[in-house]
């Protein structure tokens, strides 16, 4: 059993961090930590930078909390990716940030937070970076 | 002198300015863009060029050309990852720089070097090809015959993925050249009763489907391994310290690189090596090169912007294209009614001024954008092959499409696509192909005019003092690595058949050396031509220790050849 974070470098993928340790040390279990950028590209925004994962690990190890990386692009949609992971290591909860998208927006593009909440066979937490 | 001046009147119209700007900008970000090769571009771009003026067309091609030598240096010094073939070496160097934090240090020193290189090379070009031209004026027929054969034969030679391939390669392209109507006695050729082949097949569609959809399939294949967008570049002003280190260097990558670009089948890949390996030579501390070595990226850089600019003169003032994107310009100019070659100075004056003084204009304007708008040019490498790949193709087609309005244009397209595609999966280089087709038309009307003049008589080449030399260049080429693979065979040195299979992966074979020497007898034509075979031979000697380093790094290398 393990948290499983969906994790990009962004604010929410912060937030979800975040809450993943605080979840992980409170069910003492160990966190799964996901950072999947689409396949194709050069070059993507979604690619953790190797300080940033190390700068994690670190957090981790402070909080006492084992912690393992995954970075391996993906072909088709995340949600997908992500839930087959959850069933593969049993994964007692999934942690996911949500960004602001507005409807239009989530009408043409679609949500893969929402694909998540949706399909999964697990617990979800859905956390939001703190409003400055 | 009052022509030259006449020139930059032409490249001050608005709609020259315009398109000037435009082919930078498109080279620079094709450039960035690791799959697409300027060849490939100006292909794909060639049905555009048909509305506009035969000047307005080749300012944009060639800026398009030029502008690719600054934009791959980004993408090899940020990311580690050469968006051109000509700035694979700058990855060693300039990488390492960047890993120090030093990045803006490498990418101002490549802008500078690269605007001082293309500068140069302009104004040698400008001193330079008036002069070939006028020599070439006394070429006749068999002058240009011997000629055309000796630009196959150093294409050949000199080209990536070994010589026989390229050889069979040149030999297909002479073929698909004599398809259609004989121009002396009108007899049908290769057309087997269609009409659409009547008039031959259209160097267009060839070119957009060897070089432009066969490379967008190619490169379908290639899987990145996505690395995260690069932090903001600080500081690109290079150091007192870097500029006076990179002086030296970029003065003799200005040469090396202007005297490369000159020979067929040299250019910018070439060139950027040659001036990697020199200044690793020279250097009284080589183990720095690697490290974060300033100069590593100064020279390369320096000399593929002024091979680039020069392997317009043979272009421009012969007519015979040195690379494989001159032979795409070389078709552009085709179209255009304009056949480029001794009589160009004189009768398009403001055609030759125009393109090579916009080429000054150019180089200005790569300097200005080169840095600050670095970012913007890094944001399109986050566009999926899935995405672009649908586009070009498209717009590639359409194009085709729009050229003669026939569908059978298509055809041929998709069908040279996929033939230039299981070419560069089998290892041979489409270049040669390409090249020895646009000479081969030059090549058979020279041939039969001169045996017209001789009466039959093959002799006739080399009595006839230009041509006899020429003639003996073309034999020199053939024969002295021939003679050379005949000694190794005999005295077989272990060490060195390993050595050529670790050599043989890169452009330029290690036997390139032993056959460029033999141009020296054409040096009346180029000034420096006495310094090509230190150069060339550094360069062999370099891609020996490099090779191992640079198979991961050229992507678009194809398959490594045997040893011959």
């Amino acid at each position: 059993m393990t948290v499983l974070v969906g994790y990009l470098p962004t604010v929410e993928g912060e937030a979800a961090f975040a809450a993943a340790l605080d979840e992980a040390a409170r069910r003492s279990e160990s966190v799964l930590l996901v950072n999947s950028p689409r396949d194709g590209a050069p070059v993507s925004a979604d690619v953790a930078a190797p300080d940033d994962l190390a700068a994690l690990a670190g957090r981790a190890a402070e909080a006492g909390v084992s912690l393992e990386i995954r970075q391996a692009a993906h072909t088709g949609q995340f949600a997908d990716v992500l839930l087959e992971i959850a069933d593969d290591t049993r994964a007692s909860v999934i942690v996911i940030g949500l960004r602001r998208r507005s409807p239009v927006g989530k009408l043409f593009l679609g949500s893969t937070a929402q694909q998540i909440l949706l399909n999964a066979d697990h617990p979800v937490l859905a956390v939001k970076p703190l409003r400055r | 002198m009052s022509s030259v001046i006449d020139g930059f009147a032409v490249v001050l119209e608005p709609a020259n300015l315009l398109y000037c700007l435009v082919g930078v900008v498109i080279g620079m970000l094709i450039g960035v863009l690791p799959g697409l090769g300027p060849a490939a571009t100006i292909a794909i771009l060639l049905p555009i060029t048909f509305g506009l003026e035969p000047v307005t067309a080749v300012i944009m091609l060639a800026g398009i050309f030029y502008g690719a030598q600054y934009g791959g240096t980004v993408t090899s010094v940020l990311l580690r990852l050469p968006g051109e073939a000509s700035s694979v070496v700058t990855v060693f160097d300039g990488h390492a720089l960047a890993r120090q934090g030093r990045a803006g240090a490498a990418l101002g020193i490549a802008a500078i070097g690269s605007f001082i290189g293309g500068t140069l090379s302009i104004v040698a070009l400008t001193l330079v090809a008036p002069i070939v031209a006028g020599f070439a004026l006394d070429f006749g027929p068999p002058e240009y015959t011997v000629l055309a054969l000796l630009g196959i034969m150093l294409v050949s030679t000199i080209s990536s993925g070994g010589r026989i391939r390229a050889l069979t390669a040149a030999a297909i392209g002479l073929l698909l050249a004599t398809v259609g109507r004989d121009d002396f006695t009108s007899a049908e050729r290769f057309t087997f009763g269609n009409l659409s082949l009547a008039d031959g097949i259209d160097f267009v569609p060839i070119a957009m489907g060897l070089f432009g959809l066969g490379e967008i399939l190619y490169n379908l294949e290639e899987r990145h391994r996505a690395v995260q967008a690069p932090t903001r570049v600080t500081n690109v002003w290079p150091s007192r310290a870097d500029l006076r280190q990179s002086s030296g260097a970029i003065g003799r990558g200005s040469v090396i690189g202007f005297v490369l670009g000159i020979l067929p089948g040299g250019g910018a890949v070439l060139s950027s090596m040659a001036a990697y390996a020199l200044e690793k030579r020279r250097s009284k501390h080589p183990e720095r090169f690697g490290q974060g070595a300033i100069e590593g990226v100064a020279a390369p850089e320096t000399a593929n912007n002024a091979a680039a600019t020069s392997s317009f003169i043979p272009l421009l003032s012969l007519g015979i294209p040195a690379n494989a994107t001159m032979a795409v310009i070389f078709g552009a100019l085709l179209i255009q009614g304009v056949t480029p070659g001794p009589q160009l100075v004189t009768e398009h004056p403001e055609l030759f001024w125009g393109v090579v003084n916009s080429m000054y204009l150019g180089n200005v304007l790569l300097l200005i954008m080169s840095i600050p708008l670095l970012g913007v040019f890094v944001r399109i490498l986050r566009v999926r092959a899935a995405v672009l790949a649908p586009i070009t193709v498209l717009i590639t087609l359409v194009g085709a499409y729009t050229v003669n309005n026939s569908i059978f244009d298509i055809g041929l397209v998709i069908g040279f696509g996929v033939l230039g595609y299981l070419m560069k999966k089998a290892g041979f280089d489409p270049g040669p192909m390409v090249l020895a087709f646009v000479l081969g038309s030059l090549l058979e009307t020279s041939l039969r005019r001169s045996l017209l003049l001789f009466d039959g008589d093959l002799t006739g080449f080399l009595t006839r003092p230009i041509s006899g030399v020429l003639a003996a260049a073309f034999l020199a080429v053939i024969l002295l690595p021939l003679a050379r693979t005949l000694l190794r065979r005999r005295h077989p040195k272990p060490s060195r058949e390993a050595e050529g299979q670790a050599d043989s992966s890169l452009p330029a074979e290690g036997q390139a050396d032993s056959s460029l020497p033999a141009v020296g007898p054409e040096g009346s034509a180029e000034p420096a031509g006495r310094s090509v075979p230190n150069v060339v031979g550094a360069a062999g000697g370099d891609q020996r220790r490099a090779g191992p380093v640079s198979q991961q790094t050229v992507r678009r290398d194809p398959n490594p050849e045997e040893s011959e």
